[in-house]
């Protein structure tokens, strides 16, 4: 295969796919136990310094917030994180837990550039970038859930985003077209928020997939927040939307609200005014560092985050959902 | 189109002239803000069979009311299918996507467009939030239209980063960096005027149309590079009241992005 053009972007993590194998084979267990933990137990066990991490789906929709402010809690150091985040990342970034990032997409969305990247990337803080689009990203877990080191796409080409990537542009054996490889991304851990699951980890959501199904098949160790955990029946009454089987996950938190200040579909609509709280914050490292104190650091877990945001404005979000439908 | 009204902010014209653009039984990928609300618009006045394509897997929603983020639940309300972003992906490379909308803080001549940075590479003057699905709309769709603010930091001769493809540097560029045959740029929706590009030679943005009250010489002081401008330029209708209207009671009441 003639190789044509090299993005000189660090790979930060390279796939070794015969190791994932080997992983795969020794260190899951397929045996259908308990995994049933609480945050404090499950960041604490897998989230470790240095680990290369990602989570799902992101910030504002269905994205791990309570397991988010947990690694803030307790404060890993030089996580490599893959960036396809609002909130989630955002929280992380101004807590300066960030050594790298694989980023495709780290901002508000309506609210706009996120001032917490632009401080750490900034002022070189973030020490290590390498940018890719969303589909690559996405391509990349692709592979990796697939068990093959690449994968090759059509978009990238022709640009300065491949260049700092570290995609390859050949020329295809079969056809002659010139396609990018994307090389896969094999996650030490990462953490995606379901709206059910059983003790064991079998997990389905509701509503668009974002990429749950790549994300979780492409990390060595998945902790799930859930919002519900049932019964197994609940489970084997509809097998097929099960979208997570349980031998993927090593941990199952329950955590209702886990997306707080984020939706859940069909269950609970965005909290406005607590995500503008946090863009307003984050505008500066002071006020930034403050939010944290008070949402993050001062409380000792999840529940006792809900209690602060309290049982009326929870309530408040169940209807909105609701009325939505 | 009714009767015409004068009284209409940047963002007003820029929705109503990207939901003209739109066309009937066609599939678009739409990103956060101004392309919601045009699509939104399009659906109501003009296009009743637009089907709206979201990239973490939304697909053909009713918008009653306006998404917040690309993969909230506003984005497949109603939808014929939610789906997840290798999928939405995927089609738009398999070729069923033929438009797609896109915004950055540069664009050139070209059509390229840059949301990484300002500046060098690393560490930057200023960090923007990267491609996202960006790039890949850009690379993927059959054709893009572009909506941005019109000046010449905007406009610029040469983006600091390439981020998302247009023309690249001109005629058969994309085909030879390997993007897919017979894709690429088709319009920009700008502030001040709609604007395309010479398909035939060039491969550079020209000015089709001024905004009402606009000025040819205008567009060309806010624009950072050499435009084509032909030797008539017609000016396109305002927002008609029914437009407006229904884009300020309907579709964004609670004046989020209007």
């Amino acid at each position: 295969m003639k190789l044509i053009e090299e993005g000189r972007g660090e790979l930060i993590q390279p796939p070794d796919v015969e190791a994932f194998r080997e992983w795969n084979r020794t260190q899951k267990t397929r045996r259908l136990v308990d995994k049933v933990m609480d945050e404090h137990e499950a960041v604490r066990r897998f989230v470790t310094d240095g680990c290369y991490i990602g989570t799902e789906l992101y910030g504002t929709v269905r994205a791990p917030m309570s397991l988010a402010r947990e690694v803030v809690r307790q404060k890993p150091k030089n996580l490599r994180v893959s960036g396809q985040g609002v909130l989630e990342l955002d929280l992380w970034l101004a807590a300066g837990l960030v050594e790298a990032l694989d980023i495709t997409y780290i901002g508000l969305e309506v609210y706009g550039v996120s001032s917490a990247l632009r401080r750490e990337v900034e002022s070189g803080r973030v020490k290590r970038v390498t940018d890719w689009s969303n589909a690559a990203l996405s391509w990349r877990l692709k592979a990796a859930s697939m068990g093959v080191p690449f994968l090759p796409i059509r978009s990238m080409m022709g640009t300065d985003t491949l260049k700092v990537s570290a995609a390859k542009v050949v020329e295809d054996p079969f056809t002659g077209i010139k396609v990018c490889l994307v090389p896969a991304m094999i996650l030490d851990v990462s953490l995606i928020h379901v709206h059910r699951c059983d003790k064991y980890g079998n997990a389905q959501v509701d509503g668009i997939s974002g990429f749950a199904f790549e994300i979780a098949r492409a990390s060595k160790r998945l902790i799930l927040s859930t919002e519900e955990i049932v019964d197994t029946e609940v489970i084997r009454q509809q097998p097929d939307r099960t979208i997570i089987p349980y031998y993927l996950v090593d941990a199952v938190v329950h955590a209702p609200f886990g997306s707080h200040p984020g939706e859940m579909v069909y269950d609970y609509a965005r909290d406005e005014q607590e995500i503008r709280a946090w863009i307003k914050a984050s505008e500066t490292a002071e006020a930034a560092q403050n939010y944290l104190q008070k949402f993050v650091y001062d409380l000792p877990d999840h529940q006792a985050y809900l209690e602060m945001i309290g049982e009326a404005r929870l309530a408040e979000l169940r209807r909105k959902a609701e009325s939505h439908r | 189109m009714s009767t015409a009204t004068t009284e209409y902010s940047a963002n007003e014209i820029m929705v109503c002239i990207a939901a003209r653009l739109m066309k009937d039984g066609t599939t678009a990928f739409i990103g956060t803000g101004i392309p919601m609300l045009a699509a939104s618009l399009a659906q109501r006045l003009y296009t009743p069979n637009l089907i709206t394509v979201f990239e973490f897997g939304g697909v053909g929603p009713i918008m009653e009311e306006l998404p917040m983020a690309v993969g909230e639940s506003r984005s497949f309300h109603r939808g014929l299918a939610a789906s997840g972003i290798c999928d939405t992906m995927e089609t738009a490379q398999r070729g069923f996507i033929d438009y797609g909308f896109l915004g950055g803080a540069q664009i050139d001549a070209y059509g390229n467009l840059n949301t990484t940075v300002i500046g060098k590479y690393y560490p930057p003057k200023v960090r923007l939030p990267g491609s996202g699905g960006g790039n890949d709309v850009g690379s993927l769709c059959w054709q893009t239209i572009a909506i941005m603010r019109h000046d010449v930091r905007r406009f610029v001769p040469k983006c600091d980063f390439l981020t998302t493809p247009g023309y690249l540097d001109g005629p058969g560029a994309r085909e030879a960096a390997g993007l897919p045959r017979g894709s690429g740029p088709l319009n920009v929706v700008s502030t001040l005027a709609l604007l395309g590009y010479d398909r035939q030679h060039t491969y550079r943005m020209t000015l089709e149309a001024v905004y009402p009250g606009v000025s040819v010489e205008q567009v060309v002081q806010n624009t950072g590079f050499e435009l084509i401008i032909p030797e008539q330029v017609p000016t396109l209708d305002p927002p008609t009241a029914e437009e407006l209207h229904t884009l300020r009671q309907e579709i964004d009441p609670d004046r989020l992005y209007i």
